[in-house]
């Protein structure tokens, strides 16, 4: 068992310790400061945690209306819900054109009737950060609410608490942990996400250019900055986790 | 549990190592020769249609040809490499991957790709440069994008892309889609897509891509990638790039 811990352990440290072996150390202070990797870093942090609000304020009552809910009707809302962790983000980004593009279902009359153009602008790299992480989230609060003692919440209406009432004292604080490590998780997703940007929301630095994909047009013209980005973006999810650690589950 | 994973890799390994033309006297066994080949996405069209006509089976890797040169000099395997443009096939004779003097065996030019019936009403490289356009370009690192940076530079132009995709067929693609107004794209991506039309750029301003081929240095099927690049340099093969949008060689 042991003997398979450590190779599960191997898989994540090997390429990580790679990284930081060839990782070119005298460019990381130029790189740093270089405009480009500040602004692909800025837009990464923006994105992803735009992101997780959105899915935190979309995703808790669709948890909470999936953990009610029963029979078919429930199977497939969860396949739904499910349907973008197993789908290709590439395969996600040409539906995200076919729903939000300039021909797209919602996309078209957007873009006749307002004139907005969803594809190349930064809410379209959250909208597909949302779309591939939020399943994450919701999955986690949704365990959350089928492992919770419902017997609390029955108590506080017993007591004549309204509907919204329970549910902000009541559930959301009991279900803090899922939505904590849901959110964490979906966070994580965003941060990574690569397929379903670049086809959605295309390349550009500055506009929609996340550090996964300054690291990918970088590895193939500087192998090296590419190294040093992705040390940076490890760096900041890092310092980021550890943060909010601190801040927010204190003792958890 | 450790004895378990050691079977498992004993039973595994030989089955992964065996090469395909590998035959013993107990075993009989006819092996078509095979080619793998990797060619710039810009070729797929033209390369899938060749594939077509050879007596044995090719396998190809599509993708813009700064990434197929970072696969390559990553160790990927492969018999045949077909660039978009020489720098990158330069790279890798410089790596020493490369067998033979690449040919060139095509040529090709840059062409304004925009949506059918031209609803925008762009006849040139300046028109891109005008308000409220969505135009997509190839990112400097993809050698159409090289390219691309070329022309607007002879014409004088400034374009300010929406996006910069990393391979050509990406750029057409947004333009078929209709999710941008133009693209800067290869005649050929024009040719062969259907979905799109294209406006003439001026020989002044364009920029002639040439596309050469080699045999990789640690080529598996030696023989068949040089049946493959004679395929390829043939007048058949030369009247299907034709065909596809190409020039000759």
């Amino acid at each position: 068992m042991i003997g398979l811990a450590a190779a599960g352990l191997l898989l994540f440290v090997l390429p990580l310790a790679g990284l930081i072996a060839r990782a070119p150390w005298g460019q990381v202070g130029p790189e740093l400061v270089a405009s480009e990797t500040a602004s692909a870093l800025g837009l990464s942090v923006l994105c992803s945690l735009t992101a997780t609000a959105v899915a935190l304020v979309l995703g808790i009552p669709l948890a909470l209306v999936l953990s009610r809910t029963t029979g078919t009707a429930r199977g497939v809302m969860r396949a739904l819900t499910t349907l973008p962790m197993v789908l290709p983000p590439v395969v996600g980004g040409v539906a995200l054109w076919l729903a939000f593009g300039r021909r797209g279902l919602i996309g078209a009359p957007l873009y006749q009737l307002l004139g907005i153009q969803i594809p190349f602008t930064t809410a379209a790299v959250v909208i597909a950060e949302t779309f591939v992480a939020m399943p994450f989230l919701v999955i986690a609060v949704e365990g959350g609410l089928r492992a919770m003692d419902h017997r609390y919440e029955e108590a506080a209406r017993a007591l004549g608490a309204s509907g919204w009432r329970v549910f902000a004292r009541v559930t959301l604080p009991l279900l803090r942990p899922a939505i904590f490590s849901g959110a964490v998780l979906c966070w994580a997703r965003a941060l990574g996400e690569f397929g379903a940007t670049i086809t959605f929301a295309g390349n550009l630095p500055g506009r929609t250019q996340t550090v996964p994909l300054a690291v990918y047009v970088a590895l193939e013209t500087r192998p090296d900055g590419a190294i040093v980005l992705s040390l940076i973006l490890l760096a900041v999810s890092l310092a980021i986790l550890i943060g909010m650690r601190d801040r927010w589950l204190g003792s958890l | 549990m450790i004895r378990a994973l050691i079977l498992i890799a004993l039973v595994a390994l030989p089955a992964c190592g065996s090469s395909a033309n590998e035959c013993s006297p107990q075993v009989s066994c006819y092996v078509k020769p095979k080619v793998t080949v990797f060619a710039a996405a810009s070729l797929q069209p033209a390369f899938d249609k060749i594939a077509e006509r050879l007596h044995f089976s090719a396998t190809f890797n599509y993708a813009g040809t700064q990434t197929l040169t970072s696969q390559l000099t990553q160790g990927a395997q492969a018999d045949v490499f077909a660039s978009a443009d020489t720098a990158h096939m330069t790279t890798l004779q410089h790596a020493g991957l490369i067998q033979d003097a690449p040919q060139v065996f095509a040529h090709n030019r840059l062409e304004i790709a925009v949506a059918n019936g031209n609803p925008k009403a762009i006849h040139s490289l300046a028109d891109l440069a005008r308000g409220g356009l969505v135009v997509v370009l190839a990112d400097p690192s993809v050698p159409a994008g090289q390219y691309t940076q070329q022309a607007l530079a002879k014409a004088g132009v400034t374009v300010k892309p929406a996006s910069l995709e990393l391979q050509v067929t990406a750029v057409l693609n947004k333009v078929a889609v209709g999710e941008a107004d133009a693209g800067i794209v290869y005649v050929s991506n024009v040719v062969t897509s259907g979905k799109v039309d294209g406006v003439a750029i001026p020989d002044s301003q364009n920029v002639i891509a040439a596309y050469p081929i080699a045999t990789l240095k640690d080529a598996q099927n030696k023989g068949a990638a040089t049946d493959f690049i004679g395929f390829v340099l043939s007048p058949d093969g030369q009247s299907i790039l034709k065909a596809a949008g190409f020039e000759s060689a």
